[in-house]
């Protein structure tokens, strides 16, 4: 019998929780915006799970908790069999080394007045590791690898493009060669061409390091080109997750169908003849959130006890789960 | 015999004073848009399908801008030859505009009725307590859910794709006969993003106005346009039927273009297929076809003329090199 394989980051029933304050002289706590709240997933070595949502359903919080650059307020992270959840800053030094951020804006997270090559020595610089003969090494060695040339080492942030300087990011990122990636949109300020080539390189990455990947993206379908497994967010938890082809092929939560119906297919005819599911409304406030399940205010197929009962993610074979009543194992 | 056009742009160029130099955003780009019609203005940033938009209502700011050349034939009137006072009728009553952030545009200190009333009665006197009904009327067309109360709500209490449709409630005030959105849904989420397009192309075909999109989004313009136009470094690459530019594209831009995004329907985990090299810099544009540094195709020539546009079937034109022999 073979032991079961050891997750490199668990994930169980995460909570980030933001007070809301209000009065000018006794400041009073008058509600909680649920940013993330209960959400549990895992991430094997080597592998990369897309993280998907629009606009406030705590994919981007996750992250941050994740790292630790958010204090989560309930819950458990577990990273290479160790409870991160309450470490302080001194311990989260080293675990910081393994785990590593690529952010969206390649423009507001380079710093303007370093040169690249001290952009990517700086997390060896933090960690010492090597002397600064290899460390100088290391980096043009990076360089090489992101595509960059090593005469773009002594150049700064502004001499480049949108593209170029989110390879820089990637390239900072692997400086200390981390187990586990966490890339926050990282295509989605750049142009289109230009997305394929940072798509294409992160897996080449992939396929070369082995590097576990979390891909927090609001575009299912760049999502699908890089991830092993995806999870779909929506007001603060999973509603659905599955390995991708899965995913693509049999969705089962009605978000995960209305989302996979709002991405426009570029073909004319195919877009003629494809049926089409439109949901209402937009996303609610996650301070206040609709009871039973938090979907069911723009559900198409909405029942009844939808508005009084929350789904639980129920596993329904093959890696999939999905928090639906209309699906209960 | 087709329809005359409504719109007619012909060699329109407009440049920008900048510390680098004079630096030309649009660059002699003709294209027509017919009754009706919805045109695509597909282009990724710099390449100046913004600039094109905001040309033909003249709101260039001037300087550093300068539209330096063409004609913007509007119902056969060059719109480049009016007073700003003659412009201003235009603006807002016969050719509308939507931009892409519906927060900044609007004004975050009047209620959301009295900015959809502004255009009646700014155009034609139209007596406020009557534009306002009007705003009512236009706010539910639009589908703000209790319209009626809506109209005296403020800018911040409305979500962004609520926004969105106040914008839209805005620019119809005057039936106007040409519509020009500008990135309209690149600030919304996709399930809003789908909405809005759908309205704005359900109010198009009730009204029979053109619509000119702006979008650097393939998969919204093959759901929506029926014409599309392809701009790079300035210029317009290809221009056709959206029939012609998805199946049968021509110029190794477009194609390269149509490669490389993401779709749903690919074969999963497949390879995209990335355009080499960086977006042109506007400044220091090659002396030839601006897409030669990055072209498959490249050959001699293309580093020392500019290709023309030419049809390579009917009605569709594409501006290369390779289309000569």
């Amino acid at each position: 019998m073979t032991p079961e394989p050891v997750p490199l980051l668990r994930v169980e029933n995460l909570q980030v929780h933001f007070p809301v304050y209000s009065g000018v002289i006794a400041q009073k706590e008058v509600g909680r915006v649920r940013a993330v709240d209960g959400v549990s997933f895992s991430v094997m070595p080597g592998e990369t799970l897309g993280l998907v949502g629009e606009s406030g359903c705590g994919k981007s919080t996750t992250g941050l908790a994740l790292l630790r650059m958010l204090e989560p307020t309930g819950g458990q992270i577990v990273f290479e069999g160790t409870d991160i959840t309450r470490f302080d800053r001194k311990q989260m030094l080293p675990i910081r080394r393994r785990m590593q951020m690529v952010y969206q804006d390649p423009f507001g997270s380079l710093n303007p007045r370093m040169t690249v090559a001290d952009i990517v020595g700086e997390p060896l610089d933090v960690h010492r590791i090597g002397d600064s003969g290899a460390r100088r090494a290391k980096v043009l060695d990076l360089l090489s690898t992101v595509g960059l040339t090593k005469e773009m080492a002594g150049r700064y942030p502004h001499e480049f493009s949108g593209g170029q300087r989110q390879r820089i990011a990637i390239a900072r990122a692997l400086a200390v060669e981390p187990a586990l990636l966490i890339c926050d949109e990282p295509v989605s300020a750049l142009d289109v061409s230009i997305q394929a080539q940072v798509v294409n390189l992160l897996q080449d990455l992939q396929a070369r390091m082995g590097i576990g990947t979390i891909f927090i993206a609001h575009d299912l379908a760049v999502v699908r080109h890089i991830s092993d497994r995806i999870a779909v967010m929506y007001l603060g938890q999973i509603v659905e997750i599955a390995k991708r082809e899965t995913l693509y092929a049999r969705p089962l939560h009605p978000y995960t169908q209305a989302l996979l119906s709002a991405i426009p297919i570029p073909s004319p005819a195919i877009e003629a003849a494809r049926p089409r599911q439109i949901v209402t409304g937009e996303v609610p406030s996650a301070l206040n959130p609709p009871s039973g399940c938090r979907f069911h205010t723009r559900c198409p197929v909405a029942m009844a006890r939808c508005k009084t009962e929350i789904p639980a993610l129920t596993a329904l074979g093959d890696g999939q789960a999905v928090s639906c009543h209309l699906h209960p194992g | 015999m087709p329809p005359s056009p409504l719109l007619q742009v012909r060699d329109l160029t407009t440049e920008f004073r900048t510390e680098r130099g004079t630096v030309r955003a649009v660059n002699g780009v003709s294209f027509d848009v017919f009754p009706g019609e919805t045109l695509a203005i597909v282009g990724e940033s710099g390449s100046g399908k913004s600039v094109t938009a905001l040309s033909v209502l003249r709101l260039i700011p001037t300087p550093p801008g300068r539209i330096a050349g063409g004609e913007v034939l509007f119902d056969g009137q060059n719109l480049l030859n009016l007073t700003e006072h003659q412009m201003q009728r235009v603006r807002g009553n016969s050719i509308a505009m939507i931009f892409q952030e519906p927060m900044s545009s609007l004004n975050p200190s009047l209620p959301i009725g009295m900015q959809i009333a502004e255009p009646l009665n700014v155009h034609h006197n139209t007596p406020w307590a009557k534009a306002i009904d009007a705003a009512k009327t236009l706010l539910s067309r639009v589908r703000v859910p209790d319209a009626a109360r809506r109209v005296d709500a403020w800018p911040h209490q409305f979500s962004g794709g609520m926004r969105q449709r106040a914008m839209i409630a805005m620019a119809l005030a005057n039936a106007p006969r040409l519509l020009i959105a500008d990135e309209p849904t690149t600030a919304l989420d996709v399930t809003v993003q789908a909405q809005i397009l759908d309205l704005l192309k359900e109010v198009t075909r009730e009204t029979g106005s053109s619509l000119i999109l702006i979008t650097h989004d393939l998969g919204v313009v093959a759901r929506y346009a029926d014409r599309v136009a392809v701009m790079y470094g300035g210029r317009l690459v290809e221009s056709g039927t959206a029939t012609d530019i998805y199946e049968r594209p021509s110029h190794p831009y477009t194609i390269g273009l149509m490669a490389s995004v993401p779709r749903l329907d690919s074969a999963a985990g497949s390879r995209l297929t990335a355009i080499d090299g960086q977006p042109p810099d506007l400044a220091a544009l090659p002396p030839g076809c601006a897409f030669a540094p990055r072209c498959r195709n490249v050959h001699a020539r293309c580093g020392e003329a500019v290709p023309v546009l030419r049809e390579v079937a009917p009605n569709h034109l594409s501006a290369c090199f390779l289309h000569d022999t």
